[in-house]
């Protein structure tokens, strides 16, 4: 029963829908977005903890731009393989998966929140401040890594 | 040469937004993949300290693409600040370099304030503050949310899914509330 629970919370967040085995090394290819998703990173400034702090005063559009264009961009490209029916490479139907509210989203949206403006980092560019040679980023990336440690430890106490 | 000089520039958010928005289909295409990456935390707790939490005990290993995932990120972000870096400093708007002038702040220099951002902070309530409490809260703040940014906020949205809409409005208020509220008095702290 609660592993059935695990694999929904699981499935609701990030998830490899792909049906056919991958082996290790075809994992090279997820490495690649990576990588080009970190220069985007670097170079659009959204590592930098200035950008963030200029985002939550309202002083400028760079990354209300870069997150609402992004999302346009995506919502778009759904939408087209939804409507075309566009399946994977690997010619499996694309799977989507609708996400359910809770009170977490709220009040662990709002402790994220905080946390953002501090590290002027969200996880994704926690990794690439560390490439960038910002090593002492690292102690952040395990804080931020015990703190999710500690979420899981607590979890059934919380609401989820 | 001249492709270079521009790939150097800091690139504006109308190049770098859509290339984002481009990882959610690009990972969907090559393997089904929901974008997301905070959850990528939570793999690595299962991967190096289950202890038992139902949390923390399922099968890592068919989520590995995201480890390849984020180590790209950080491969990405060595390979951009040592080949394509812009050899000028971040430009911020003037009113934000006055505002955290006020707070104390005083190296505008690179992507991150280096009198916050340095080993020598490691040890003092400066860096008690900065990397431990401020990573724990992206840590667990995500983790209770169900996603960050990218799996809320532009995954989720993308996929027209109201409670990742909340969750970013969350996101928001969250950190609008520690830029005026919280900072100010943090930064007497030091």
């Amino acid at each position: 029963m609660q592993k059935v629970d695990v694999e929904e919370t699981l499935t609701s967040e990030v998830a490899n829908d792909m049906q056919k085995p991958e082996s290790l090394i075809a994992n090279w290819k997820y490495g690649v977005v990576g990588i080009l998703f970190g220069i985007v990173f670097v170079k659009a400034e959204i590592i930098s903890w200035f950008r963030i702090q200029e985002m939550f005063r309202l002083q400028s559009f760079h990354m209300y731009g870069v997150i609402g264009s992004a999302i346009l961009v995506g919502m778009v490209s759904i939408w087209l393989i939804k409507r075309f029916k566009i399946r994977t490479l690997a010619g499996e139907a694309i799977v989507l998966h609708p996400r359910k509210f809770s009170s977490g989203q709220v009040y662990g949206g709002l402790l994220f929140g905080l946390g953002w403006a501090i590290t002027g980092a969200c996880p994704g560019p926690l990794f690439a401040q560390i490439g960038s040679g910002f090593g002492v980023v690292v102690v952040t990336l395990l804080s931020a890594i015990a703190g999710t440690w500690v979420y899981g430890y607590f979890r059934s106490g919380l609401p989820q | 040469m001249e492709i270079l000089e521009f790939v150097r520039k800091p690139w504006p958010w109308y190049v770098a937004g859509p290339l984002i928005g481009l990882t959610v289909p690009a990972l969907l295409l090559i393997g089904n993949k929901s974008f997301g990456i905070s959850s990528s935390l939570r793999h690595i707790c299962a991967a190096c300290l289950p202890a038992n939490i139902s949390f923390f005990n399922y099968n890592w290993k068919r989520e590995i693409w995201n480890l390849f995932f984020v180590a790209g990120i950080l491969i990405g972000g060595f390979l951009a600040t040592h080949f394509l870096a812009n050899p000028e400093a971040v430009q911020i708007s003037p009113q934000t370099v006055a505002d955290l002038k006020a707070l104390g702040i005083r190296d505008f220099s690179g992507m991150m304030p280096a009198d916050i951002f340095n080993v020598a902070n490691l040890f003092t309530l400066k860096g008690f503050v900065f990397f431990i409490l401020g990573g724990f809260l992206v840590g667990f703040g995500t983790r209770m949310a169900g996603g960050c940014t990218s799996g809320h906020s532009i995954m989720g949205i993308s996929n027209l899914q109201w409670p990742s809409l909340i969750a970013t409005c969350c996101f928001m208020g969250g950190g609008f509330a520690m830029t005026h509220l919280i900072l100010p008095h943090l930064m007497k702290l030091f």
